[in-house]
């Protein structure tokens, strides 16, 4: 992938309203976003991933910082004149225009030939597989007909990035899954640069190739969906993304000891003082008594979820763990609530959070 | 079809029958039944204290666009008083309109976009108007726009002139009235078109390259366009039959179609030549509003 930066906020902060009722919705972010990626901004909602988007596409000003488009300074640029489009959580369509007008608009706008509009407009179409919808109103279209033409009339300008504000909410489940794989399709097709903005964890890891986490206006952690999901920086980005167990740890040579005594080996961890270990549930095994690494619990309860089990455990120090065991074949993991057994975390999936 | 169908079918019908006849008396009486009162009023002779004398004539009609030579019975001239009336009127209410429009996009636009508790406190304020008699709020106007007014009192005392502008009795004074009155009928039917109006395409036309203008041209007015249709066919249409506003404000000289009408149903005493003038008045709203309906509704050469 080309390394080349397409967007970029330096030191961004937005502030809502002025004095003591100061919101501040984006606390000094600084991003870059390769060209030709899938980024996805991540994060509960409130998180400043909205505000961060809209100051990408001119809507807002950053109350102090920068933001970058290939290298040029872009942050007072009003929103006509960035090479920048958005396809809006409510689509925004336009009720008096056709499919076609509302996808040659942008287009129009910059004067090109009607000519070479009606062509774009067209391919674009055909990209979307909405031709035979080209004369129809947008009132006449179902929601997912409308996302398509939302991201047709964004994509028809060629922009160089493609802002993308939580496009696939409004959609059912199933039509959504079906949107997210046309998304990722139209970004390797076109080769313009994602920039999605999600509070859906799944749509995040499933499309991008990074990830930037947000939460209260700060950039946790930016990553491949794979280091967010196993390399989780701190407490909040292990959380939000996937099910996860948290253990308080104090750090000894080699690793770190639970509460229950037992010591888990962590590689390059150095200092001494309290953590937290993480694990997700996945990684948590049974094992034999009394094989090195073991360690004793107490199953507190069985739920059944078909692929898999989910086992509720808890330690010697009453700490609670879960443990998604996959079924065997009955369906039966073979465990009794009360009853002891010994459990070890697969070698390397534990991390130790900063906080 | 069987006989059982067949009575149900009537029973029904004669239910809707007798459901609708409250509306279809009203409509009987209320509007078509004057209206053909007019018409016929509009074929017979003048009496001489007014009303009508049952003789056919067409004198009523004629009269509209020629006048009798009070020096030369028999001979007929072009009534280019009349005329300067017709067209006095159309021109103010077409002036009225337009300057309602452009006072009331503004005005129903920032009242749509205040938070929903202001909003109907401005709504409000906008009605206000209406409470009040039409011959107070002419007054009221007559008060400001008059020699010693308001405006030229303090035009005056800063000195920026010397002796007071002359706006009572002039077709301007009938036109700053009018617009003033009839503001709040272009202001309500906008507000209701722009308090649905999807803000975000703002922002979307906005991304997609287009210019403030063409935000104004391209997205908003082409939307609220039902809007705009509305409130100007409910300032035209009073404004054309306008009879208070002008009375005061223009003085008796600078007359419109309503006070001529007028006229005829009394110190004229004519009242075929005031039925035929009214059902001219009635044709030339129609046309307009048919031209204008059409016009506005034609497909812009964009969208």
């Amino acid at each position: 992938m080309a390394q080349t930066i397409a967007v970029e906020a330096r030191n961004a902060v937005k502030e809502f309203g002025s004095g003591a009722s100061a919101v501040r919705a984006l606390d000094d972010v600084s991003i870059s976003i390769r060209e030709g990626e899938f980024f996805t901004l991540l994060g509960p909602s409130g998180c400043g991933k909205t505000t961060l988007l809209r100051l990408i596409a001119g809507f807002e000003m950053p109350s102090a910082g920068k933001i970058l488009l290939n290298g040029q300074d872009i942050t007072y640029l009003p929103p006509n004149r960035r090479p920048v489009n958005t396809v809006f959580q409510s689509y925004a369509l336009f009720p008096h225009l056709t499919v076609a007008q509302n996808i040659g608009f942008g287009l129009e706008m910059q004067g090109r030939p009607a000519s070479e509009v009606k062509a774009t407009a067209a391919r674009m179409l055909a990209l979307v597989k909405m031709e035979a919808f080209a004369n129809r109103k947008i009132g006449q279209l179902s929601g997912g007909q409308q996302q398509r033409v939302a991201l047709a009339r964004a994509l028809a300008p060629a922009p160089k990035v493609l802002l993308l504000d939580e496009p696939l909410s409004a959609l059912d489940l199933k039509l959504r899954k079906e949107m997210q794989i046309e998304l990722k399709r139209l970004q390797l097709e076109t080769g313009i640069t994602f920039v999605f903005v999600t509070h859906d964890q799944e749509e995040a890891l499933t499309m991008s190739d990074r990830v930037g986490v947000m939460s209260a206006g700060k950039l946790h952690q930016v990553g491949s969906p794979k280091d967010i999901y196993t390399r989780p920086v701190n407490r909040f980005v292990a959380s939000f993304i996937g099910e996860t167990n948290f253990l308080p740890a104090s750090k000894v040579p080699g690793g770190v000891q639970l509460g229950c005594g037992a010591v888990v080996e962590v590689a390059g961890l150095t200092g001494t003082g309290t953590t937290t270990l993480t694990v997700r549930p996945e990684q948590v095994r049974l094992a034999t008594q009394g094989e090195a690494g073991a360690i004793p619990a107490t199953v507190r309860n069985l739920v059944y979820f078909g692929t898999d089990t989910h086992c509720y455990l808890s330690l010697s120090d009453g700490a609670e763990v879960i443990a998604r065991l996959q079924s065997p074949s009955n369906g039966d993991v073979g465990l009794e609530t009360g009853q002891t057994v010994a459990l070890r975390l697969v070698q390397g999936a534990a991390q130790v959070l900063a906080d | 079809m069987s006989d059982a169908e067949k009575a149900r079918d009537t029973a029904t019908v004669r239910t809707s029958w007798l459901l609708s006849t409250p509306a279809l008396v009203v409509l009987t009486f209320a509007a078509s039944g004057p209206l053909l009162i007019m018409l016929v009023y509009s074929f017979l002779t003048k009496g001489q204290y007014g009303n009508v004398e049952w003789v056919f004539s067409t004198e009523g009609w004629r009269s509209i666009l020629y006048s009798e030579d009070i020096f030369d019975p028999g001979v007929f001239v072009w009534a280019d008083a009349h005329l300067t009336i017709f067209w006095r009127s159309v021109k103010l209410s077409l002036m009225t309109t337009v300057l309602t429009l452009a006072v009331g996009f503004p005005t129903a636009w920032f009242i749509a976009t205040r938070p929903p508790k202001s909003r109907a406190l401005w709504l409000f304020l906008i009605t206000i108007p209406f409470w009040t008699n039409l011959l107070i709020r002419t007054v009221a106007i007559f008060e400001v726009i008059r020699n010693e007014g308001v405006i030229n009192s303090l035009l005056m005392w800063t000195g920026i002139i010397s002796a007071p502008i002359q706006i009572t009795y002039t077709d301007t004074a009938v036109f700053i009235g009018m617009a003033y009155v009839y503001l709040p009928l272009m202001v309500l039917p906008l507000f209701a078109a722009i308090d649905r109006f999807d803000m975000r395409l703002i922002e979307a036309a906005y991304d997609l390259y287009a210019s403030r203008l063409a935000v104004l041209r391209r997205v908003i007015l082409p939307i609220v366009r039902p809007g705009i249709i509305a409130g100007s066919i409910l300032v035209f249409v009073p404004s054309l039959g306008a009879v208070v506003t002008p009375r005061i404000l223009g003085g008796g000289k600078n007359m419109m179609i309503g006070n001529f009408i007028e006229l005829q149903f009394g110190q004229g005493r004519n009242w075929p030549l005031g039925a035929a003038l009214s059902m001219s008045l009635l044709v030339i709203v129609t046309v307009a509003l048919l031209v204008y309906v059409r016009a506005a509704n034609r497909e812009s050469p964009h969208g």
